[in-house]
């Protein structure tokens, strides 16, 4: 617990100084990668420590980034404060998501979700009164609408992204880590692990797999809301099922439930493609090659982590034995 | 009542393709219990090999029939490389890893092929045939000819010869037939490769409506799941008539429903998938699992 703490402080330290020697391009993608760092995280919660598996966080990412978008294109709400919004939005609508999902196991979820990645998008341009159909909305020419245009701090417009980010990002990092600690995260544990068992013991394991469900969509909500304030502008486009598909991919990356390796995750879905550009004669500036690293690099995984798990389970053995 | 005839049509020539995909779909499900989330990015790189071939100059069912082959030969490669070595472990790291093997294929034919969309000659002019005063297209009839006898064609493997009553032995009871002397493992991979062949079908027959393009499945998968499970994951009867049913659905909601149109098709395609799977999780023609607990 104190090496998690001590690494926790030497992290908030390491992103605190980070921007200074970095250009500015790259501190924007960084801001980005908090964006999907929070995400991953919601998947965390849901997926490994809940045993529910989401193909569709695309749609809620997409719930929250309109949100966000909505409040500050038409409304004149400030950037910071369409956050909390975006996640109560988003959450709302992963609670709804949960009920339904109770009664589909596993792949049956897999499945269902999947559709909703792709299904979502053309339900976005559906709806264009209120969505702004494929041109999407756009946010930039509202300065004062933003921490920098409102002068927060005096920091610059990607300096102020990065600092609004990777503190939203802390902050969901304590409540994520202070969920699956405590009593909750405990409980959504059993649940995974025997649902019968469980319940036996007094867990109402219909109410912890919805509150996952909703508790995880917030987290992808506040995703949205920070992408879209990142970009500063979204689209059904923005959402591509890729999207749901490569969270999955950081997901596992940070090995499920662990909610320390989600920042490998994130910076795997960000940087893939430079890492790709190092390969000589891969022309990146195609979609192509850096999909295909994606892909491989999770079906790698899928057909390593078998491996890996029973070493860690003979490292484990190992340990119990001295112990004895 | 004419346009009627022609959008049932053109809808079961959609069916034939989604039913097509769908039936692949079960077979590997009823095996192994798992579902391939690949199978329609195999289907788009096997028609990207057909087009490849008639490029060359090749004649369309001479290359049809190398596609077949290429395509069944890679489905038990991807099984023995890839599948096997987890076979026995929890079933969504298996699930997981075939949405990898979607997003490296879905890479890999956009690095060769390119992402632009590439115009696809089929076999079926696209000119209309007058039957009593209403045209139908002789595309459409060519596609539902060609299902319509796959269809048939896995039928007869399956129920009429010794290899389908393997195949079906192994799925059904995979230790039991092991003892009578079945080679499981052989007909898991035989399931994966004819469900690769039967993908490229629904790809070749896709493709010249569609246009081919590297992301061209991605829809039509989902189309083919919700046949899959509209018919009932483990019916491979149901597959088709699921396929066959959807596809006539979708084209007279998207006709006739007017707040739905073309624009909504995905959509209604998943409230099919969630209203099946929360109300009938078994389907039209699947039995319902009984489990103990």
């Amino acid at each position: 617990m104190r090496m998690k703490l001590i690494g926790l402080g030497l992290a908030v330290v390491v992103l605190a100084l980070l921007p200074v020697p970095l250009s500015e391009f790259r501190t924007v993608q960084l801001a980005t990668v908090g964006a999907y760092f929070i995400a991953i995280l919601g998947v965390d919660v849901l997926t490994g420590h809940s045993g529910q598996i989401s193909l569709g966080h695309g749609a809620f990412i997409a719930v929250g980034a309109y949100t966000t978008a909505i409040l500050m294109a038409n409304h004149g709400v400030q950037d910071y404060w369409t956050i909390p919004i975006a996640a109560g939005v988003a959450g709302g609508v992963g609670l709804v998501a949960g009920v339904p999902a109770l009664r589909l196991s596993g792949l049956y979820l897999a499945l269902a979700t999947f559709g909703i990645a792709i299904a979502f998008p053309t339900i976005l341009k559906k709806f264009d009164h209120f969505t702004g159909g494929s041109t999407g909305i756009t946010l930039f020419g509202k300065p004062t609408q933003t921490g920098h245009g409102a002068g927060v701090l005096g920091l610059t417009n990607n300096e102020w992204l990065y600092a609004l980010t990777w503190t939203v990002a802390v902050v969901c990092f304590l409540i994520v880590w202070w969920l699956v600690e405590s009593r909750f995260g405990r409980s959504l544990r059993a649940v995974r692990d025997s649902e019968l068992a469980a319940a036996a013991s007094g867990i109402n394991r219909s109410a912890y797999k919805v509150a996952a469900f909703g508790i995880s969509a917030a987290f992808a909500g506040v995703a949205g809301a920070l992408l879209a304030i990142n970009i500063a502008y979204v689209s059904p486009d923005t959402f591509p099922i890729q999207l749901s598909l490569f969270l999955l991919v950081g997901a596992v990356v940070g090995f499920f439930g662990s909610i320390w390796g989600a920042v490998l995750g994130a910076l795997l879905i960000q940087f893939l493609p430079d890492i790709v550009g190092l390969i000589p004669h891969v022309n990146t500036k195609q979609a192509g090659p850096t999909t295909f690293f994606y892909g491989l690099v999770l079906v790698v995984l899928m057909l390593a982590l078998p491996l890996v798990l029973r070493a860690g389970a003979a490292i484990a053995n190992r340990g119990y034995s001295r112990a004895q | 009542m004419t346009n009627f005839l022609q959008q049932v049509v053109s809808g079961l020539a959609s069916g034939g393709i989604y039913g097509s995909l769908a039936l692949a779909i079960v077979i590997i499900h009823r095996s192994t219990g798992v579902i391939n989330f690949a199978q329609g990015e195999m289907a788009t790189l096997s028609a990207f090999v057909c087009w490849t071939l008639l490029d060359h100059g090749w004649s369309f069912w001479p290359a049809f029939a190398v596609t077949l082959v290429l395509s069944f030969a890679g489905g038990v490669a991807i099984q023995q490389v890839l599948i096997r070595p987890l076979q026995g472990s929890p079933l969504l790291g298996i699930v997981i890893l075939t949405i990898g093997l979607l997003i490296a294929i879905n890479g890999l034919t956009t690095w060769i092929w390119g992402g632009a969309a590439k115009q696809f000659a089929g076999p079926f002019s696209t000119s209309p045939i007058n039957v009593d005063g209403v045209a139908f297209s002789k595309q459409d009839i060519g596609v539902i000819a060609v299902s319509v006898v796959v269809v048939v064609l896995v039928g007869l493997l399956f129920t009429r010869t010794k290899a389908g009553l393997g195949l079906r032995a192994a799925a059904v009871n995979p230790v039991e037939a092991r003892l009578v002397g079945v080679r499981v493992a052989a007909m898991l991979a035989v399931g994966w490769g004819l469900a690769a062949a039967l993908g490229a079908v629904a790809g070749v027959m896709a493709a010249p409506s569609l246009f081919l393009e590297p992301n061209m499945m991605q829809t039509v998968l989902l189309y083919s799941f919700a046949a899959a499970v509209l018919g009932g994951m483990d019916s491979p009867v149901g597959a088709v008539v699921g396929g066959l049913l959807l596809g006539v659905l979708l084209n007279l909601t998207g006709t006739y429903v007017h707040w739905i149109g073309g624009e909504l098709r995905l959509a209604t395609a998943l409230a099919v998938i969630l209203g099946v799977l929360l109300v009938r999780p078994a389907g039209l023609f699947g039995r319902t699992a009984v489990r103990r607990v």
